[in-house]
């Protein structure tokens, strides 16, 4: 086990508290613990619902189409993005030795945002939906998410402001290039007219494919933002902190994180291959997808390489396992996700399960693990004492280590297999199997997922009650020493 | 104003925008990795995290 000791030993914390506002981050990270447990669950019960249709029990408000939002809402905007928050009011306030921008402020989006998730979730469940994926909620909460976000990004910008470390570290790039892009997205996808002001429904701005493109578009650059660029800037500050040696190349940080920004961009019009869009869009896209494979990697091997010369704490410490593994799970989805964007894959990939296994390879494999290891981290600097087992932590990094690949492997064996059967002639040139069929086929891969999501949501179980342990044995008041392990 | 028009035809404003993408990336290589004392600068900045505390 590893036994040096960590960055706050010895500190006055008091005096700590005062030059930070580690409060809302406390907040944060608790509700990050919340909705990751409570997302990761519907998720299983939903894959548990399409191996096992009677778990919907006729009664409509658990029914797969109504929870599935439910899940991606949980686990995207409540687990993702309260991580987020906390992590990246921690990395602000840490690398530009400034307390954040108003607490007042900070206060309301750890509330407001807190208040979305909950109103999405009951909108979805009572059958609220504008049948946007991703962008479900209706427009009241579009209003709320408005109002929230842009408070989130004065405090972010006024704390650069009112910084003391002249550069801004390239972590903090990341983070903001995520606040205004999520704020553009989220803006324009929603663009709508109410049908009266006491109709929670509207109609779109747009219509037919420019309404597919204008989603997808929204859709492709939530993951492009939302899921990779903020999780970036987690990587760029808690790796280096983590291994205690900072990031191999900070100029290839500065490539990586102009070529990230500008070439996602263009890329969302893949999820439309074989549509009535224009073809050349569509190429274009497929291009664009390609040419991000080069930043993807050069910034997942800068993350890599900042533990050469220090291999060893991949044995010894399992936080820096989470946040290394996060990484080549990024390397792996970054790999896949240009391949599935060529016109020829796609025609066998898209429509099936084969997507789904792709998008929680990235999403349990690099957002999910890149946010454990930066909460293991975390926790005992906001709470001033080691985590209570490192034992659990290791527990946790196999469950979920198992779980995912159990997930994907599945999706891979029944997507392709799906692909396959749905292209299939006969002699005579007829389909030769029927969908059902292949839906038959499907079943013991959706069992298999199930199972992969149950681990995945027992890892997160246990990392709740490590947390747990870990808060009602700190402290958020006294100074003390600390290392990362338990005596 | 029909100067402006020319902006509206594809054929125009996909090569003009790739030249301006393109120089821009150049620029951005060139401001990265064309100096040895700007390289040494910026490399500096990787400490900040660790020196947070």
């Amino acid at each position: 086990m590893a036994t040096a000791s960590v960055a706050t030993s010895g500190v006055n914390v008091s005096a700590v508290s005062e030059q930070y506002n580690y409060d809302v981050i406390r907040k944060f990270t608790i509700m990050t613990l919340v909705w990751g447990a409570i997302g990761m669950f519907v998720g299983v019960y939903i894959a548990s619902e399409l191996a096992y249709p009677f778990l919907n029990f006729d009664i409509p408000y658990i029914t797969f189409g109504r929870l599935r939002p439910v899940h991606t809402g949980a686990v995207i905007f409540g687990f993702g993005g309260s991580a987020l928050f906390a992590t990246s009011y921690y990395v602000v306030q840490r690398t530009c030795q400034a307390r954040l921008f108003s607490d007042g402020m900070a206060s309301f989006t750890f509330w407001g945002w807190q208040a979305i998730i909950v109103c999405a979730a009951l909108g979805n469940v009572l059958g609220y939906s504008q049948g946007r994926e991703y962008a479900e909620m209706e427009w009241p909460i579009d209003l709320m998410i408005e109002v929230v976000w842009v408070t989130y990004l004065i405090i972010f910008v006024g704390t650069l402001m009112k910084r003391k470390q002249p550069h801004i570290y390239v972590a903090n790039w990341f983070y903001l290039a995520f606040i205004l892009a999520t704020a553009l997205l989220h803006t324009f996808n929603n663009l709508a007219v109410p049908i009266s002001l006491f109709s929670m429904k509207s109609y779109s701005l747009f219509s037919g494919a420019q309404d597919a493109m204008t989603q997808w578009w929204y859709g492709h650059n939530a993951v492009g933002f939302f899921l990779t660029a903020a999780f970036l800037g987690m990587m760029y500050y808690f790796v280096p902190k983590q291994a205690g040696r900072p990031v191999y190349s900070y100029r290839l940080s500065v490539l990586h994180f102009w070529a990230i920004i500008f070439l996602y961009m263009w890329a969302g019009a893949h999820h439309l291959h074989w549509t009535a869009i224009p073809d050349w869009t569509s190429t274009l896209a497929a291009t664009f997808s390609i040419m991000l494979l080069l930043p993807s990697w050069g910034g997942m091997i800068n993350g890599i390489l900042t533990l050469s010369g220090a291999w060893d704490k991949l044995r010894t410490d399992p936080v820096m396992r989470f946040l290394i593994v996060a990484l080549s799970f990024y390397g792996m989805s970054t790999f896949e996700g240009p391949m599935m964007s060529l016109k020829d894959v796609n025609a066998l990939s898209h429509y099936t399960d084969w997507t789904i296994g792709h998008v929680h390879s990235g999403a349990l494999g690099w957002v999910a693990m890149i946010s454990f290891g930066s909460l293991y981290h975390l926790a005992p600097r906001l709470w001033n004492t080691p985590m209570y087992s490192q034992k659990l932590i290791n527990v946790h990094f196999w469950l979920a280590t198992i779980g995912i690949l159990l997930y994907i492997v599945a999706m891979w064996i029944s997507g392709i297999m799906q692909g396959l059967m749905w292209r299939a002639f006969d002699d005579f040139g007829n389909l030769q199997y029927s969908f059902v069929e292949s839906v038959a086929a499907a079943h013991p891969f959706y069992v298999m997922r199930a199972l992969g999501g149950a681990f995945f949501l027992s890892g997160m179980l246990l990392m709740c009650y490590n947390m747990y342990k870990t808060i009602r044995k700190g402290s958020t008041e006294q100074q003390v020493e600390v290392s990362p392990v338990a005596a | 104003m029909e100067w402006l028009m020319w902006f509206t035809k594809f054929e125009n404003t996909k090569p003009v925008s790739l030249v301006i993408f393109f120089v821009l990336f150049c620029g951005v290589m060139v401001y990265l990795y064309g100096s040895r004392s700007r390289g040494e600068k910026l490399e500096n900045f990787k400490n900040i995290p660790l020196q947070d505390d």
